[in-house]
């Protein structure tokens, strides 16, 4: 019996599995339109391929990887490409996203698959096959996976994670995908084992999921495949996250920011490892998923799911029930509410919970938290989310960090147990955004700083530029003109005086212009209130007048004198 | 407007943390009852109808609407605080001072300081510092084992009788008055074989009240209302001063179960010092924190002018809150030690 380890602390809630696992995987029917959001991944947005009018086959590349960091989409199935357009994303801001609409054809007709001979390859094809096969994470996070298919630094992993636990409430889409092609999950286990050299294979699912653990367990001993060892988990929500099921199973805890690699681990969605065999082995792009249908309907079940489908439509398979008021995407305890139902399933919609006010009832009125410590019981990042609520609340957000606040996986385990029914969650996403906000607005800041003491820097370099360029002119016409002088003396020695005086004359002529000017000027804009005057006023003024004239005078014999006393002095006040 | 993730939440709120604490509160109540008459039944009322007006006025003053008004009213906090207070002040104290201590746990202790969840001291505790400063004598009249006329207790409570007849010390008062002042040569031995306030291991009586406490206590730590961190350490704590103390010199210090069936202990350790609003939050927090109290309190006993300590330790402990939730952060996921 394989040692267990124990994350801190976790909760039960109830499970409502049992709604949608009894019945088998279904087929979802051909619908007349997909639209087809080209982000659909962790990361850039893929560029669209196709544009209106185009005819696609069914897994044809309509989206083209922007980049390293994000994935290939391609179109579900074929048909005429109606619009390539902004349409509402899954998402629960209800913002568009640049979406490929197929009008379905209704022969669904697959393009030439090419599977790949990955055992061959050097590791960089195989990733860039399974980026153009479009194979994302289908635990929900959807990152890419051809980026984590790596051994890491020491060239091997110690342990491969499959990720089968499947912890959220309602969810049962790996649960069936397990049981009945658990033999797809086990080859891509098994691939995904010798692309990151990895030393055992451990899966991970929890044991109130008997089922798939008995087939899987089958499946392993029929395919005989080595090193790959299915390990049942105790039943405790989140222990489907990444990090906590890397715990248990390893007891590892790999600390927010850092590469599970480094620790010598890595962890892959039970989905995710079988839609990585399709890709190598049968060439088959990443088109649908299985998804499952539940909540507040008749009849829940799981569906094999083409991208692209309209949330409605799914939901009309199943019959929802007349009080039904909302879609979340996800389980109950991390799910995204949908703005409306006609969004499409994407590679992250493991499930579509139908809602209704009875079903999920709306949270009793918020009291004041009494730090009974309940949810620092609860979290399985051993956080003490109060603390963070409060430093939340009052916006000391570098407080908040100190405590950890981006470790927070959002799992919701405070907010379920939280006597006080804070909504904890929404305080962390506030505080996340907002930190973020912060750190945006600042890197403007200092782009703008930077820019600005570029300019300046800029500015005065080309004052200096201008001056060395002046200084170089001056220079130049100083030596033409004692070039001329000298040219001038040789030609004749007595003259070399006369240049001087005529200048000197000009000078004094302009002078006397310009004050004349200004005095005219002066004449012109003379005050009116001067023309009503007494005689005695009259007389006053006309002294005035004489002595201002007087001093003006000798003013502008001064100037003529320093004029003629350094001539340089003229052209340095220009 | 709907809500976001997480949709499912687990059947909790505050109130139900609250009665269930008061719950947990009736065994010792009923052993009070048992040895000493209905006379606290009638202060348990008094402190309850003095809480609930006091938090009903302070809150239409801090003008909350009336749904919230009776949100907080009926959630429960209040009369645990009002229970504390009845239990901890002696049975037969008039019901203006208990009135009087009632309104001040509520009014200044806790909504001044801005209501649930805010006020930095117990409430219970704060008052009863209060009370004892202010009215030594009345606070430390108690009814003598024995002493259940009820009619006599009513008219004590509400002054139509004068209290000489009927009043005693506390066990630990008369252990310590005995120790301290009467006679040089009195042994803790001595003074508990003497006296008729004194029982098989604590006070007469009182012993009961504390085993009535103790089954509540533990009840609670099952409950997951509490965890085991404040009353373990509290009475370890206790246990350990007290022993080690009691084994230097048997003369003079009581022993532990003396000094964890006496007096406030019991309260202090299961329902007093596990006030979540006041007290520390992290497990070893919880611990220092606990155990503070305890050796405060049992310091205040062997050395102070007061019979009983847990108040004023509690308080004391209660400034030493937010440096001990800081310096004591458990290590994140990831962060912990040992790691790779």
């Amino acid at each position: 019996m394989r040692r267990l380890f124990n994350f801190h602390g976790g909760v039960k809630p109830p499970t409502h599995k049992t709604h949608s696992n009894r019945e088998p995987i279904a087929q979802a029917p051909l619908f007349a339109e997909y639209v087809v959001p080209l982000h659909q991944s962790i990361g850039g947005t893929p560029q669209p391929l196709v544009k209106a009018g185009d005819l696609v086959l069914k897994g044809q590349r309509i989206g083209a990887a922007d980049g390293n960091m994000s994935s290939a989409v391609h179109a579900p199935t074929s048909g005429v490409v109606k619009a390539v357009e902004m349409r509402t994303a899954a998402h629960s801001s209800g913002l568009t996203t640049l979406s490929v609409v197929i009008e379905s054809d209704g022969r669904d007709q697959w393009c030439e698959l090419t599977p790949l001979d990955w055992r061959a390859l050097p590791p960089a094809q195989v990733r860039e096959h399974l980026q153009n096969a479009g194979v994302v994470g289908l635990g929900g996070a959807v990152f890419p996976s051809h980026l984590k298919v790596n051994p890491g630094k020491q060239g091997h992993l110690d342990t491969l994670v499959i990720n089968g636990a499947e912890c959220e409430p309602f969810i049962t889409c790996d649960d069936m995908q397990m049981r009945e092609r658990g033999d797809t999950v086990v080859k891509g286990a098994a691939i995904l084992r010798d692309l990151t050299q990895a030393k055992q294979v451990l899966i991970g699912i929890e044991n109130n999921k008997p089922e798939a653990i008995a087939a899987m367990e089958a499946t392993v001993k029929a395919l005989g495949v080595e090193r790959i060892e299915i390990v049942p988990i105790p039943t405790r929500y989140p222990a489907g996250g990444a990090k906590q099921l890397i715990r248990v199973l390893t007891g590892i805890e790999v600390p927010h920011g850092h590469r599970s690699t480094d620790y010598g681990v890595q962890c892959f969605n039970s989905g995710t490892a079988a839609a990585i065999y399709e890709a190598l082995e049968l060439g088959k792009p990443l088109i649908s998923r299985i998804v499952t249908v539940a909540g507040n309907v008749e009849k829940p079940r799981n569906y094999e799911v083409l991208f692209g489908t309209a949330m409605k439509d799914m939901i009309a398979l199943v019959g929802p029930k007349p009080d039904t008021d909302r879609v979340i995407m996800g389980g109950p305890m991390m799910g995204y509410l949908m703005p409306n139902d006609g969004v499409p399933v994407v590679k992250a919609t493991n499930c579509i919970l139908v809602g209704s006010a009875a079903l999920f009832p709306p949270p009793p009125s918020e009291m004041p938290c009494i730090r009974c410590g309940e949810c620092a019981k609860a979290c399985p990042a051993d956080l003490a989310p109060f603390e963070l609520y409060w430093f939340s609340k009052a916006k000391i957000f570098g407080k908040a960090q100190e405590y950890h606040l981006f470790d927070c996986i959002e799992c919701g385990c405070c907010a379920f147990v939280c006597p006080s029914r804070i909504p904890l969650v929404d305080y962390y996403r506030f505080a996340k955004s907002e930190i973020w906000a912060r750190e945006r607005d600042n890197s403007a800041a200092d782009t703008a700083r930077l820019r600005y003491e570029f300019r300046l820097e800029r500015e005065e370099r080309e004052k200096r530029e201008k001056a060395a360029k002046l200084a170089a002119k001056a220079a130049e016409t100083k030596a033409k003109l004692a070039a001329a002088e000298a040219a001038a003396a040789a030609g004749n020695s007595g003259e070399v005086a006369a240049p001087a005086p005529g200048a000197d004359d000009a000078k004094k002529a302009l002078i006397a212009a310009a004050m004349a000017k200004a005095q005219a000027q002066k004449a012109a804009v003379a005050p009116a209130n001067t023309e009503t005057l007494t005689a005695d006023q009259q007389a006053q003024v006309t002294k005035i007048e004489a002595r201002r004239a007087e001093v003006e005078a000798a003013t502008a014999q001064a100037a003529q004198a320093t004029l003629a006393a350094n001539p340089e002095a003229k052209s340095d006040a220009e | 407007m709907l809500n976001n993730s997480p949709y499912l939440l687990k059947p909790a709120s505050v109130r139900s943390v609250m009665l269930r604490v008061l719950a947990a509160l009736i065994p010792g109540v009923v052993a009070y009852v048992w040895f000493f008459g209905a006379a606290v039944l009638v202060q348990l009322t008094i402190a309850s109808l003095a809480a609930l007006a006091g938090e009903a006025v302070m809150l239409s003053l801090r003008n909350k609407p009336p749904r919230t008004i009776w949100m907080f009213v009926s959630d429960g906090s209040a009369l645990v605080t009002a229970w504390l207070i009845a239990l901890t002040f002696s049975p037969i104290v008039p019901w203006w001072l208990m009135v009087v201590a009632v309104l001040f746990a509520i009014v200044v202790v806790k909504h001044l300081f801005g209501g649930l969840g805010q006020n930095p001291f117990n409430p219970a505790m704060a008052a009863f510092c209060l009370m004892i400063v202010a009215y030594p004598q009345l606070m430390s009249q108690w009814p003598a084992v024995g002493f259940t006329d009820f009619a006599a207790q009513w008219q004590v409570i509400f002054g139509e009788r004068s209290l000489d007849a009927l009043v005693t010390a506390t066990p630990l008062d008369y252990l310590r008055t005995q120790l301290h002042t009467a006679d040089a040569r009195a042994t803790v031995a001595g003074v508990l074989g003497s006296g008729a306030s004194f029982g098989n291991i604590g006070g007469k009586g009182w012993e009961w009240v504390a085993a009535g406490y103790l089954a509540g206590g533990l009840w609670l730590v099952q409950q997951r209302i509490i965890t085991w961190h404040i009353p373990a350490a509290f009475l370890a704590m206790m246990a350990a001063a007290s022993g080690l103390a009691h084994l230097v010199s048997p003369e003079q210090f009581a022993g532990a179960v003396f000094h964890t069936f006496t007096g406030g202990a019991m309260l202090g350790a299961f329902f007093i010092a596990t006030d979540p609003v006041s007290g520390a939050t992290t497990p070893r927090g919880k611990l220092i924190y606990a155990a503070g109290i305890a050796l405060l309190t049992w310091i205040i006993r062997s050395f102070g002018a007061y019979p009983d300590g847990i108040a004023f330790a509690t308080l004391l402990m209660n400034i030493c809150v937010p440096l001990i939730d800081m310096k004591t952060q458990p290590p994140v996921f990831g962060r912990k030690k040992g790691q790779p």
